[in-house]
């Protein structure tokens, strides 16, 4: 307990381990369940009945999927430039999945005497007792997201195959336009919180019983921003890049087996992140009713709106029919971004009003 | 500053691991049946014309380049925005000012038809 | 430990530099190029400035090489055909080593804020880097902001110009 490496106690490390790999292990979990939800939320929507043949009500399809992928054949098509093609996966995969290492997830819990804060990248200072996390935490997710682009783009690039090459064109310019406008949207939230640290922004809104989210304070960067991210990961009703009647599977038409399922995992785990996201800057984050009192019930409430948002952006895609490519650059460049500067305006001019 | 930094770290490692075993796992367990048609590009079934990496619109060029100015801008919004509030009234127009200046630009690309797509 | 993590991550940078000029194929330069920039975010986090890590990602990284990849893919180059370019080796190596002379010249020569400068790493905690940063921009450095503005506005212009005569 008390052995000290680089200035930090012994149970820093092992708290560290411990949160990466159940928050890694989660949102891995979620993500193969959430295919399987979203196959049942549609199916039930569209009086189907969805998977049911594996297990009790097709609980099993998930990892039956998985198995079958892992035995699937390797395709590398014969003029793709091979190491883009072989990397573009990965390079699809690791943002996503390293994204949410700044989203807290709770309070502060006590272990052994140690407290230890509900949020990846975060540490309790010895001397001060107080949490730090990166203060600029909202950049992180930006910049790491900005990331994801690549492997889409050079998906398309390096197939060497039509579809591929113009699936993988729109998605990366759909997904540049919308993270600029994602990126307007949220500059209004700051303005109200003052800082970029997750950790704060979160305990900034624990006011009114857990209620004082800045959902309600503004409105229209929430709506905005929602939409924007929902768009910027390629979901339907913006899934333009994977848009089958057109482009028979966007940008990973070429590719099969665990590559493949590296980038459907990649496209979900950016589905949690997103949603994860929304609720930390926008519906208060783990804050609810008795969260500061029973720490435990923090992540509760977190996990409880993460899945709430993930069911509204299954919602949407057996409700909304696609747009048409000119239609989305449309909303994107026309509307969005004239509409996230108008509010940030408006924001400043009524703060200091007030 | 180490202790918010080095589980990112560690987060980074887990989820290359995870992607390059599961890659290097599929290659060794899946069959492996060489044939020339399956090898080539997916056209719909007929026989690939050209090349796959054919040259596209300028309008994506552009796109990236418009994204380019307009993050600048963004970058230029977060450290005010988190100041804003201290800053006061000199804050709010010299903000008010950049916004307008990019705004004019941003008229400028629309009025020229960049924005549109045919 | 400090030393160490620094010696790795320039390692990677160095190699990764080499490989952007060294690679066949331009699209693998880009990538090794993105590494480079991914290092240096790490020295600024390692110097206490996680916000210019995270722009230097979003805007280099996320911005600036997507227009370079596009830029690759839309002039469709290729592995670039291996003609003997020695008088290039030359030049580049003459302007490599003056920018070596201008840089080290710079580092020994003139006054660079030790570790002991007036912004310390408990200042750093205190107030944060981000304040510090948009502080100085905000107030000191206000016109040089403003005429930001302006330099992205001919650039917009100069954008649209520049596609319009293609199309």
């Amino acid at each position: 307990m008390d052995i000290v490496i680089l200035g930090l106690p012994m149970m820093y490390y092992i708290a560290m381990v411990a949160k990466v790999l159940v928050a890694f292990v989660f949102v891995l979990l979620t993500v193969a369940y959430a295919t399987y939800a979203e196959r049942k939320i549609i199916g039930h929507m569209q009086v189907r009945l969805g998977p049911m043949r594996t297990g009790w009500h097709g609980l099993l399809q998930p990892i039956a999927d998985g198995v079958k992928l892992f035995f699937k054949e390797e395709i590398v098509p014969s003029q793709a430039s091979t190491f883009a093609f072989l990397i573009a996966p990965l390079i699809a995969l690791v943002p996503a999945f390293i994204t949410f290492a700044v989203i807290p997830f709770g309070g502060v819990i006590e272990v052994a005497g140690y407290k230890i804060p509900l949020q990846i990248a975060s540490y309790v200072d010895m001397a001060s007792g107080k949490v730090y996390d990166i203060n600029v935490g909202v950049l992180y997710i930006l910049a790491m997201s900005s990331l994801g682009v690549y492997g889409i783009v050079l998906a398309g690039w390096a197939s060497n195959s039509k579809y591929s090459l113009l699936g993988g064109l729109r998605a990366s310019a759909q997904m540049i336009s919308y993270e600029l406008s994602a990126g307007l949207a949220i500059v209004s939230v700051f303005m109200l919180s003052g800082t970029l640290s997750m950790n704060e922004i979160v305990n900034l809104q624990s006011g009114m019983g857990g209620f004082e989210w800045y959902a309600f304070k503004q409105p229209l960067a929430f709506i905005m921003f929602f939409i924007c991210s929902i768009a910027e990961i390629n979901r339907t009703p913006f899934d333009l890049p994977e848009a089958e009647t057109e482009l028979v599977s966007g940008f990973c038409t070429e590719y099969s087996s665990m590559k493949y399922a590296m980038f459907f995992m990649a496209e979900y785990a950016n589905m949690v992140t997103v949603c994860a996201l929304t609720t930390t800057l926008f519906l208060g984050g783990w804050n609810g009713p008795l969260a500061t009192t029973f720490t435990l019930l923090g992540p509760v409430y977190f996990v409880a709106k993460v899945y709430f948002l993930m069911f509204f952006c299954m919602w949407l895609r057996a409700t909304v029919p696609r747009y048409r490519y000119d239609q989305l650059m449309h909303i994107g460049w026309k509307v969005f971004i004239p509409l996230g500067l108008i509010n940030i305006v408006v924001t400043g001019i009524w703060n200091y009003l007030i | 500053m180490l202790g918010a930094y080095l589980p990112i770290l560690l987060l980074v490692i887990v989820a290359i691991g995870f992607g390059l075993v599961s890659l290097v796992m599929s290659s060794l367990i899946g069959p492996k049946k060489f044939s020339v048609l399956k090898m080539s590009p997916y056209e719909s079934g007929c026989e690939p014309v050209g090349t796959g990496q054919e040259r596209f619109s300028i309008k994506f060029y552009l796109i990236a380049m418009l994204f380019i100015l307009f993050d600048i801008e963004a970058v230029f919004l977060y450290p005010w925005a988190i100041l804003y509030k201290k800053l006061g009234m000199f804050g709010l127009i010299e903000m008010g000012i950049f916004i307008v200046i990019l705004f004019v630009g941003y008229i400028y690309v629309w009025k020229k038809g960049a924005l549109e797509w045919e | 430990m400090e030393t160490l993590f620094f010696l790795i991550v320039s390692l990677v940078a160095i190699i990764s530099a080499i490989l952007v000029v060294t690679c066949r194929n331009p699209i693998n330069s880009a990538l090794s190029l993105i590494l480079t920039f991914f290092c240096l975010a790490t020295y600024y986090v390692m110097l206490d400035a996680p916000f210019l890590a995270a722009v230097q990602v979003m805007v280099y990284a996320g911005a600036i090489m997507v227009l370079i990849v596009f830029t690759i893919m839309l002039l469709n180059i290729r592995v670039n055909a291996s003609k003997s370019q020695s008088h290039k080796i030359v030049l580049g190596s003459v302007i490599g080593f003056f920018t070596l002379l201008n840089t080290a010249v710079i580092v020994f020569k003139s006054r660079v804020a030790l570790p002991n400068g007036p912004l310390t790493g408990d200042i750093i905690k205190q107030q944060g880097h981000t304040e510090l940063i948009g502080r100085e921009m905000f107030t000191t450095f206000l016109l040089p902001f403003e005429i930001t503005s302006i330099l992205l506005l001919v650039a917009i212009v100069g954008a649209v110009i520049l596609a319009k005569k293609k199309i």
